[in-house]
Formats: C-alpha cells, sequence, structure tokens
C-alpha cells in the first residue's frame, strides 16, 4: 500500500474554511475537534501588505478512511472551494509539487 | 457514493441551512428520515462539487436543539418570552381574522410584508402580499434599499439589462465552454468575493479565473488575499468609490483608450459624459480618496486596454452616497471600453429560461399579478411617492419612508407586518433601537422562521416555523441555470415551506381565488415559462441551461436584437443604446450623469464630529462561516469565528494604547457597542471595520437583553434618513464616524 498524503497548494487558499467544515461534518466531530485547520498568515512587505492562508492537517487527521475506501476522496479535498487540495500517494505528490510553487505534502500517519 | 445511507438526494441549496444566495447542486445523504450529509454535487455547474461551509453544516442547523418546531403564540408581554404551542388551524385562524380585520377597517396597505436578503422568499413574499392586496413590500431598515437594488436600479436605466462578470456560469460547459474566454483583468470592486456567493455570484469562480489567467485590479479600504495577489490595489478612503469611478473613466476618455467603436455605434450621450469627468481630474480624486493618482491612472490603462476585462462589485456601491450614481459610474466603465455581453466580460445576467422566482424587475411583477393591479398597487406603496425611481423599478416599499410612516403614522398608519425569515433588530435595519421602539407599536405582528432571534422574541405574536432547504420544494431562475430544490425528508417536528405557508395564507386572505391546490401546482405553472416542470427538472439532475438561441442565453445579444420587446438590435433603453446620459434618471428628475457625492459623515465634510470621532466606520464586513445574522448557534460555525471583532490598524491601535484580543467600545453619537479589537496591518490606518447581525443565541433571549443585540449589533451605530436622491442607496453602512475605547473592567 503507497503511503497517502495531501498536496496543499496554499497558494490559492482563500480561508473559506470550507475543508474544516467539511472534516467536521463527515466525522461528526464536536468540540470544536477537527482535523485540518486554516491559519492565517500577514506578512508586510516593502510594497505592500500580503495575507495568505495556509491550511494545517491535525493529528485527528485520518484521510477520510472510511470514506476514502469506496473510491471517494477526502471530504476536504472534494469541498475545498479554491480546489487547492490534492489526495493521493505521496510520490505522486511530490512530482506535482514541482509545478505548485508555495504548497506542503502532508503525509498524517 | 452511499455508504451508510439509505439515499442521496440531489438537489439546489438556495435559503435557510445555507442561508446564502448561491445556487449550489448538492448531493443531501440521508438515513432513516434524517439527514446524515450534504455534500456537493460534482455534476453541478454552479459550484461543480465544491460546498461553503454553511452549505456543509446544514445537519447541524437542521437538527439543532434551538429550532422551533411548532407554531407557537406569545402569552406574555412582547418581549418577554412566554409562548405557548398551538396548531396549525389556530394559527392560520387567528392571523387570518386579525389580518381581515385590519383591512377592512383600515385597508390592506397597513400590512406590512417584510422580508430578509434576498433568497426564495421574494417568491412567495410577494404571491402572499398581491393576493391580500397589500403593496407594501419591505426589507425593514435597510437603508436606501442598499442591496443590489440601487445597482440593479441604474443597470436598468443605463442599459436596460443587468450585467455580471462573466465566469462561464451561462454555459453547460463552463471553463471548458469554446466560446469563453477568461477576463483578463477583472476590478473587484468593494467585495471579498471569497466571503459567499453575494448576489448569487459564487465567489471563488473569481479564483477559478485567476488560474486561468486573470489578473486583479482591487479597490478597497482593506489589505486581503486578492489585494495581495493584485497588480494594483486601490486602498481609499471609505465612501470614496464614487471619485475613483469618475477618475477612472477621466483617465480612460481623455486618453482616447475607450472603445471607439462600440461607443459609437452602441452608446448615447458620449460628449456629455467626456465634458462631465473633466470635473474629476487624476490628482483631485487623489486628494478626494487617498489612493495616489499613479495607481488610478494604472488601474484605469490595465483595464480599458485589456479586452476583455470585467468588474465584479459588491454592496458598498450601493450603500455609498448616491449609491445609484456610483453604480452608474462604474457601469460606464464596462460600457465605453465595450465590455458588455462579450465572453469574459460584464455579460448580460437574465433569469434562466425567462422564469421568476423572485421578481427583479417591474415588468415581472406586472407579468405576474397583473398591469391593472400592480398600478393600484402603487398609489399607496410607501415611498413610492416620494421618489420616482423607487415607484418605477421593481416594487418595493422605500425603508426609510416606512421608517418615518411608522413613527408618524402619516399619511396612514402602519397596523401589522408578516414578517419572514428576516432578522430586522438583530441584523438588517440601520438605526436598530429606533425600528425596534417603531415596530413594538404595532397591533399585530407575525414571524415566520427557523430560530428565536432578537426581531422574533421582541415583536412575534405569532410565530410560524419554516423548514429548512432539505425539507421542502422549491425553484430557482436566479440568473441560472434553472433549478429545482427537492424535498429530502420529511419536515422537522411541525415545520412548513414558505411557499406551503403562504399559499394556505394567500387561499385564506385572497380577495380573487388562488387557482392552485398545491406548491407544486404554483411551480409548474411559474416553470411552464421554461417549457418545463419539476418532474423533468428533477429527472435532468434538478438543473437545466436555457436552449440555444434563447434570449436568456448570452452572448452579443444587443446586436442580434434580443434584448428589446420590438426585437430590434440595440437595447431595452428609451434610445436603444447604452445610456451615459440617461434619459430614464432624466425622467425620474435626476441628474442623467454621474458624479460624486461625499460622505454626510466624513473627515471632509463633518469637521466638528470628527474631532470627537476621530475613527472612520466601516460595517457590513463579511464572515466566510456566517450569512448576515444567521448560523451564530451552529457550533461548526461558530468554533471559526466566535466573537464579534473589529478590525483596528496596528498604528492607529498603538495610538489608542488598544493591544490585540481586547475587548472595546465602539461609540458614536448614535450608540456604544463592544467588539474585540483584532490589531492588523491589513486595516487601513484611522479605518476600523466590524462585521454586522452579531448577536449571541446563548445568552437571555428576553428583554431587555434580546440575545445581547444591544451589546454587539454594530447596526446601533448606523442610521437612516440618508438615502440618496433617487431613494435608493445612500446609507452610512459603509462610512460614518467612530471611536474606540478600551473596555476598563
Amino acid at each position: 500500500m503507497p503511503r497517502n498524503g495531501l498536496l496543499i497548494h496554499y497558494e490559492w487558499c482563500t480561508g473559506c474554511h470550507a475543508c474544516e467544515v467539511a472534516c467536521k461534518q463527515e466525522h461528526n466531530f464536536s468540540g470544536g475537534m477537527c482535523g485540518v485547520r486554516v491559519d492565517e498568515v500577514v506578512t508586510v512587505g516593502p510594497d505592500k501588505v500580503h495575507v495568505d492562508f495556509i491550511p494545517l492537517v491535525t493529528r485527528f487527521c485520518d484521510l477520510c478512511a472510511e470514506r476514502v475506501k469506496g473510491g471517494e476522496t477526502t471530504a476536504c479535498v472534494k469541498h475545498c472551494q479554491a480546489m487547492c487540495l490534492t489526495y493521493g500517494p505521496v510520490t505522486d505528490l511530490a512530482k506535482t509539487m514541482e509545478k505548485t510553487p508555495r504548497s506542503l505534502i502532508f503525509a498524517p500517519r | 457514493m452511499a455508504k451508510k445511507e439509505d439515499k442521496v438526494v440531489l438537489s439546489t441549496l438556495w435559503s435557510a441551512g445555507c442561508g446564502s444566495h448561491g445556487g449550489c447542486g448538492c448531493e443531501i445523504y440521508v438515513k432513516d428520515g434524517r439527514v446524515t450529509r450534504v455534500e456537493g454535487n460534482r455534476n453541478h455547474p454552479f459550484n461543480l462539487g465544491r460546498l461553503c461551509p454553511k452549505g456543509l453544516a446544514i445537519p447541524q442547523y437542521m437538527y439543532h436543539p434551538d429550532r422551533v418546531t411548532h407554531p407557537l403564540k406569545r402569552v406574555g408581554k412582547r418581549g418577554e418570552g412566554k409562548w405557548q404551542q398551538i396548531t396549525w388551524d389556530e394559527a392560520y385562524d387567528t392571523i387570518e381574522k386579525k389580518f381581515k380585520d385590519i383591512r377592512d377597517k383600515h385597508g390592506a396597505e397597513s400590512v406590512i410584508f417584510c422580508q430578509g436578503t434576498g433568497r426564495d422568499i421574494g417568491g412567495p413574499i410577494t404571491f402572499l402580499m398581491y393576493a391580500y392586496g397589500s403593496p407594501n413590500w419591505v426589507q425593514v431598515g435597510l437603508a436606501g434599499h442598499s442591496c443590489y437594488t440601487p445597482r440593479l436600479g441604474a443597470m436598468f436605466a443605463t442599459q436596460g439589462a443587468y450585467c455580471v462578470l462573466d465566469a462561464s456560469q451561462f454555459l453547460e460547459k463552463r471553463y471548458g465552454s469554446p466560446e469563453w474566454t477568461p477576463p483578463k483583468y477583472i476590478i473587484i470592486w468593494g467585495q471579498n468575493p471569497a466571503a459567499g456567493c453575494h448576489d448569487g455570484f459564487y465567489g471563488h469562480w473569481i479564483i477559478d479565473c485567476m488560474k486561468r489567467g486573470s489578473r486583479l485590479i482591487v479597490i478597497d479600504p482593506r489589505a486581503t488575499w486578492f489585494t495581495s495577489r493584485a497588480e494594483v490595489h486601490l486602498q481609499n478612503r471609505p465612501g470614496t468609490d464614487g471619485a475613483i469611478a469618475m477618475g477612472m473613466l477621466n483617465v480612460i476618455i481623455n486618453e482616447g483608450i475607450y472603445d471607439k467603436e462600440f461607443v459609437s455605434k452602441w452608446c448615447y450621450g458620449f460628449d456629455e459624459l467626456k465634458k462631465r469627468v473633466q470635473e474629476y481630474p487624476p490628482e483631485k480624486v487623489a486628494q478626494i480618496t487617498g489612493v495616489p493618482q499613479e495607481l488610478i491612472i494604472k488601474a484605469a490603462r490595465l483595464f480599458a486596454r485589456n479586452k476583455p476585462s470585467a468588474i465584479q462589485w459588491g454592496e458598498p456601491v450601493d450603500a455609498m452616497p448616491q449609491g445609484t450614481v456610483v453604480a452608474q459610474a462604474i457601469n460606464h466603465l464596462w460600457a465605453i471600453t465595450g465590455n458588455i455581453d462579450n465572453p469574459g466580460g460584464n455579460v448580460i445576467a437574465r433569469n434562466s429560461h425567462g422564469v421568476t422566482t423572485y421578481p427583479f424587475t417591474s415588468a415581472e411583477l406586472t407579468n405576474l399579478y397583473g398591469a391593472e393591479l400592480v398600478k393600484k398597487l402603487n398609489e399607496k406603496r410607501i415611498g413610492a411617492n416620494d421618489y420616482s425611481m423607487v415607484k418605477n423599478f421593481r416594487g418595493w416599499v422605500q425603508p426609510d419612508i416606512l421608517l418615518e410612516q411608522m413613527e408618524t403614522g402619516k399619511p396612514y398608519p402602519v397596523r401589522a407586518a408578516w414578517i419572514q425569515t428576516s432578522n430586522i433588530i438583530g441584523g438588517q435595519a440601520a438605526d436598530a433601537r429606533r425600528h425596534y421602539n417603531a415596530m413594538k407599536k404595532l397591533d399585530f405582528v407575525v414571524c415566520v422562521d427557523l430560530f428565536q432571534n432578537p426581531t422574533t422574541m421582541a415583536l412575534a405574536d405569532i410565530f410560524l416555523p419554516a423548514v429548512s432547504i432539505c425539507e421542502k420544494e422549491s425553484f430557482r431562475s436566479w440568473w441560472q441555470p434553472l433549478g429545482v430544490t427537492v424535498k429530502a425528508v420529511d419536515a422537522v417536528g411541525e415545520c412548513k415551506s414558505d411557499w406551503d405557508i403562504n399559499l394556505e395564507m394567500a387561499k385564506r386572505l385572497a380577495t380573487n381565488p388562488i387557482k392552485y391546490q398545491n406548491t407544486r401546482e404554483l411551480i409548474d405553472d411559474r416553470l411552464k415559462d421554461g417549457n418545463t416542470n419539476f418532474e423533468k427538472l428533477k429527472a435532468k439532475g434538478c438543473w437545466e441551461f436555457p436552449p440555444e438561441g434563447h434570449p436568456t442565453r448570452p452572448y452579443y445579444r444587443y446586436e442580434k436584437g434580443l434584448l428589446r420587446g420590438d426585437g430590434k438590435p440595440g437595447f431595452d433603453t428609451p434610445t436603444g443604446k447604452v445610456e451615459l446620459y440617461s434619459k430614464r434618471y432624466e425622467e425620474w428628475g435626476l441628474d442623467p450623469l454621474p458624479y460624486y457625492e461625499e460622505p454626510k459623515e466624513s473627515p471632509v465634510s463633518s469637521p466638528e464630529l470628527f474631532k470627537k470621532y476621530p475613527l472612520i466606520l466601516t460595517t457590513g464586513r463579511r464572515s466566510p462561516v456566517f450569512f448576515h445574522s444567521e448560523h451564530r448557534m451552529i457550533p461548526w460555525l461558530r468554533e471559526l469565528d466566535p466573537d464579534p471583532i473589529v478590525e483596528i490598524n496596528d498604528k492607529t491601535a498603538a495610538e489608542l494604547d488598544v493591544s490585540n484580543g481586547e475587548w472595546v467600545y465602539i461609540e458614536n453619537q448614535r450608540g456604544r457597542v463592544k467588539f474585540k479589537a483584532r490589531v492588523t496591518p491589513t486595516a487601513r490606518p484611522g479605518v476600523v471595520t466590524a462585521p454586522h447581525g452579531w448577536w449571541l443565541p446563548e445568552t437571555d433571549g428576553r428583554e431587555p437583553n434580546l440575545f445581547s443585540t444591544w451589546d454587539h449589533n454594530i447596526n446601533n451605530l448606523t442610521s437612516m434618513g440618508n438615502q440618496g436622491k433617487s431613494g435608493f442607496g445612500g446609507t452610512n453602512y459603509r462610512s460614518s464616524l467612530c471611536r474606540i475605547t478600551k473596555i476598563k473592567d
């Protein structure tokens, strides 16, 4: 079995929080528990203020183990409104990453 | 892919649940008669499988323990929070008797029909109102009617049609459509598209276009994700957008970089506009707006020289002083650059197949209810006699005039209100306290909603529980595709759909017999205009685009004679052209040309007040997890945005000795509210921004607390009576003055 993960092309993440609520709904999490969290990063450059968002995968992410069995992708990937998340074997994701500036690969477990 | 559920129902999301304006295709997963999950539908062209946080939280919304699931009648005083469960029959009987009594004694116009924002409610509420015989359809407290109607009115006057940015949303194959091309430049004018689907436009279409090469010009007092990625950011002083538009027109016209062929062939009044914009040279506009003139020039050149380009605008345009004038000027920007109904420009948007759900024009109202009835009712429509544009464009009450009329009883007293999915006191109304006082005096108030909120708690005599979007049948034609909402499960408790409730009430109250036995008959009758019906659309996966050649399909309809009633080429305006000099504005007693007007309260126009309140307050900052005043009780969403937050520039905050995370008072001559400070360089120095619609459902709903609405609703600081000369626009939602002080405990 290949090791799966998430490619997070955060250049496009708008901070809409869809991934977080998709995760909560899929796992029926409560009490603030969630498999992903979007953080805002504000940086001040010489000519402008930059606003970026970075989704961070938490210890509660199981890459939607139940859900993906039937061939469906993870709930966060499906619903990401900026379409900036990809699920798959990390070796494939690493290849894709060569063409995706400002991105991360998460391999939760 | 049903893994554990019994069935998956395809449907269209619009209104209560997700709350919002969009028309997302969804999959509703059902087990044992309950919705377990709501997901996006990949085969739906609107959202392409995605879904926003509010849509994804629908199950938690539907089955929330605080949802009102039975009809209630008030048994204590208004605001005491004492309710008794009653049957639907008793509720209907009570309302029927009261409304008939009022009509007999005072006339049907004494009852106002109040809706919240533009959702499927516009259909059923107008249906009931006209059946009853009242002309008074209103968004109570929406100062200057400043939410899309001013922009729609300006577009109607200027070009006889509405335009939206073309993100391929009118084509089945979307981004793969061969006739579509992305805009080269997108101007985002006063909006954060990532926060939702404003005016029915799925915000992330902008990101889709950016990935396909669109570059950005952003006009926004805040630094945002979009401004970070923009080639030009015009970070103007709030309220001065009209000056930016005039300055850009000045540059484009004086440098001769407009589309000369389009202007000579399809525009009227160019010379007059050219003369007018001479009053707005870039250096003057820079002084007014605080934006360096070279940026204004750069933005104008990039937009004009790169065709196709398009403008995506937001509600702040409506809320500007003379909002219909600012909207007119922005309309001129896409007009003189020839970016009308072209691929990747500002494409003409029409209700799919010509079907009406929610009437967007006077013509639609007339088609549905008859010219005679609409004309007769207009005689008593509140505000229609004060403003020609209000009278001649759509069928709304003018909300600022309504408030005065509720207070004075002149020219006739308002006796009762039917309030359907609208939180007036806790969200929609500017000067919430004044509305509270005025509406408290009404003889009879019905609220139709899903949860108790500050408005239902303060005012309702009868509370009718409505269903969410998964529990009802409905239909949508705003703009495209044509869609139906399919009932996935039985209603929670005894809740009913707005269409069902209003059809039943209409049957009881109508002066002419209602021809529909049930809601399905009504929907099918409306869908006849599209040569289809509910079952056919449902079988197709809930959506359909109009057929090839249909006048509601793009592009270049002005060349093909598809816009005018007489079938001639051109635009549906008095001159048949895009009117840069507006004959309709002239007829309505308004300046036919655009101009700039300073906000009533600003460092420039009220320097004395500015000494006392040295910060500019702009309200209505959107959160991606809430829709207006909704969703504060939904844990999955509230966890992501737990407090009312005011954004303050870091240097400004240092001067005020306010630290990040501290609670502060925002205060002006009208009131004081408590917000938590977010100290950030993204805020413009001297400008503070606050979201609207904050109340705390977890606190006491009874008076005087009313779910803490008096503490956290920013509309305790805004006011009515600032409407533009047209009756539309104006207001100080986006630009007033305030001060910030730390709360010392």
